[in-house]
């Protein structure tokens, strides 16, 4: 698909997408400002977008400014993106009757949902939903439901043009340039978008749109912002996330690194909520108050809970220091032995949404010994 | 399970019958109440199904029955848990839901022509039940069967009669321990960890299938290989929070292994680097 030349969409524009979406019976989901962060949600006007917005990251900090340019993507991301539509925070599984005789009838459910078209996930989402898929969909066991609702997602992925002080996907090898899994891939310019498609659905909605081809200098200059955002990343994950992550953490499962990081962290599990990777779920039952039907539901949980290690009445993580431990060596260590890649898309999440500001890149430059900043000559 | 049927959905099974094995611990005879889904049903001894108890949830129980036991299908529970305790309450007639069977049970094959070692301690015997009924009813096909039992307390000790059979069966010892025991106990008293260190094994032929408590079972594989048994040759199977069983919901991650479908029988050096450490 790399040949396929880039067209131009102006943005002004850019409703005529949301439109063309709709037209194909997709319901639009996008970034908006809302309480003071940049959240995806159904969006039916492009000047719902973040225009002119730009977030600023810090190690247990996020906020929003107002910027000159008035851009929809001059952002590097909000707390959530592509996870919660695809496995859902909260849903019912299947359901069950039972009758007068004590007979039990269990239904499968398969929600009948409107198809979800997402407009600006970027490259280290991407990679989140790639991991995501090995977990539901690849494996012997297929979650249905996920599957469902993968299949019929519509992706358009649009490269970053800034990073923010939190972003370290180019030593992740996540980003910021998305390379897969997009249906159409937009690079913000000042005064719209280069655009292509990367799947037959993508061709025949920007088809729709009748667009012209995007000129040299457009390509160009997208290609430089895109650079750009690489470019100003400052933080790195050791060990360029490859499996000698693995090997270091479990050579040290006793390093006092383990001790002083859980001095600092409170085990709320706000990393895993945000972690576009974590998928641990735990699964209850919601009876019906007249005691003939139940709902079996799964939720999202998180490995810093207590009940999370539950077993025969006792704990296996019982303190801080064991869960966080669990968390950093699943999430860049055994990772690898499950689904054959690291478990981090480095995006950052992780870090701007610790209440103490945690960093997985500094914990691991502390146990590994290796730098977490970015020599930028690199 | 192909990928087109749903992992997540139990289907409706009837207790045929209850036994009250001890105060606390429980067995019920189970068969599915769709005749076609049970005739298809099959298992391993060493594999577990999800028994799910009407309204309240699910809970991992280990198939404790001779998979060639073809009218029921059996499992031995200890009331410990919000589920366990509801189930506990349940009469024959009554209907649960099951889904299974799921994860990798005991080498049973690669068992046969050598001298294989039983060791349980507690109150988790169940796991190796199935596998030792297996076991003695193809006995010709095995070298030897050494089972050891170990319980905290001799009121622990259930399946009396099964002992006693199997203990005036040919080609198969039992030795049972309790830590404490009351003045009419029949067997011997102290840990059966103990007990180790003086049996007659041919080391070079033997395989060793133990479930229990991690503590008692750190302590036999290190007696056993002090009597020189390779450790690939020693097999344990792990407990962790199941709630999927299916490798999704994160609960049973040991290291980079699921409990769920790696396992629950692992042999030991799979589970080697975290044996010792707290906290997986």
């Amino acid at each position: 698909m790399n040949q396929t030349p880039f067209q131009f969409l102006p943005h002004e524009q850019l409703q005529n997408l949301i439109q063309a979406l709709q037209n194909a019976g997709y319901s639009c989901v996008g970034p908006q400002v809302r309480e003071g962060a940049i959240i995806f949600d159904t969006i039916t006007d492009a000047a719902q977008l973040p225009w002119g917005v730009r977030d600023h990251q810090a190690p247990g900090e996020y906020r929003l400014e107002s910027i000159p340019e008035q851009e929809a993507f001059s952002w590097a991301n909000g707390p959530q993106a592509i996870k919660p539509l695809l496995f859902k925070p909260q849903e019912t599984v299947w359901k069950v009757t039972r009758n007068l005789e004590g007979k039990l009838e269990f239904l499968p459910h398969h929600p009948e949902e409107v198809p979800i078209a997402i407009i600006g996930a970027r490259a280290c989402d991407l990679a989140g939903m790639r991991i995501q898929d090995k977990v539901f969909i690849e494996g012997e066991h297929v979650d249905l439901r996920y599957k469902q609702r993968r299949e019929s997602l519509f992706v358009i992925a649009v490269n970053c043009t800034y990073s923010s002080n939190n972003c370290f996907c180019v030593s992740a090898g996540t980003g910021p340039e998305v390379t897969h899994s997009y249906d159409l891939l937009m690079i913000e310019l000042p005064n719209g978008f280069t655009i292509k498609a990367g799947s037959e659905r993508g061709q025949h909605i920007l088809d729709t749109l009748k667009l012209g081809n995007a000129q040299d200098q457009q390509c160009i200059q997208a290609q430089q912002r895109t650079k750009k955002a690489a470019d100003m990343q400052t933080k790195r994950i050791p060990l360029n996330n490859s499996s000698a992550l693995r090997d270091v953490l479990f050579a040290n499962l006793e390093h006092p690194r383990w001790t002083e990081v859980a001095e600092r962290c409170l085990s709320c599990g706000n990393c895993t909520s945000v972690c576009p990777t974590c998928f641990c779920h735990t699964e209850s039952d919601k009876p019906s108050l007249d005691g003939c039907q139940s709902e079996h539901e799964k939720m999202w949980d998180s490995c810093f809970t207590e009940g999370h290690s539950y077993l025969n009445g006792e704990v296996v993580r019982d303190d801080t220091r064991k869960r966080y431990r669990q968390w950093l060596t699943h999430k860049v260590g055994s990772w690898f032995d499950q689904f054959d890649s690291s478990g981090c898309i480095g995006c950052g999440r992780c870090i701007s949404w610790c209440p103490v500001g945690i960093d997985i890149t500094e914990e691991l430059a502390a146990i590994s010994g290796e730098s977490n900043k970015r020599d930028n000559d690199e | 399970m192909n990928n087109t049927k749903d992992p997540y959905l139990p289907y409706e099974a009837e207790i045929v019958e209850r036994i009250q094995e001890s105060p606390t611990i429980f067995t019920l005879g189970l068969r599915f109440t769709d005749p076609e889904l049970h005739k298809t049903y099959t298992f391993l001894p060493g594999q577990f199904n999800m028994v799910y108890l009407y309204g309240v949830g699910e809970v991992a129980i280990s198939i404790v029955s001779d998979p060639m036991k073809k009218d029921r299908f059996d499992h031995t529970i200890r009331a410990v848990g919000r589920v366990t305790q509801a189930l506990e309450k349940l009469n024959p007639g009554e209907r649960i839901g099951i889904r299974g069977p799921f994860g990798r049970g005991w080498p049973l094959e690669s068992a046969k022509g050598k001298n294989v070692i039983v060791l349980t301690g507690g109150l988790g015997c169940a796991p190796v039940i199935s596998a030792i009924n297996y076991i003695i009813a193809r006995i010709e096909e095995y070298q030897s069967l050494k089972i050891l039992q170990g319980v905290k307390h001799s009121n622990d000790f259930i399946f009396h009669n099964r002992y006693q059979q199997w203990y005036h069966m040919s080609k198969t010892e039992v030795i049972i321990a309790a830590d404490k025991a009351d003045p009419t106990w029949p067997w011997l008293t102290g840990r059966v960890t103990d007990t180790i260190a003086s049996l007659d094994i041919h080391a070079d032929n033997s395989i060793v299938m133990m479930c229990g408590p991690e503590i008692m079972m750190r302590t036999a594989i290190t007696g056993f290989v002090e009597k020189n048994i390779p450790e690939n040759n020693l097999y344990l199977s792990m407990e962790r929070n199941m709630e999927c069983a299916v490798g999704h919901c994160g609960h049973c991650q040991y290291g980079g292994l699921f409990v769920c479908k790696n396992g629950p029988v692992f042999s030991f050096p799979e589970i080697k680097n975290l044996f010792n450490v707290a906290g997986f």
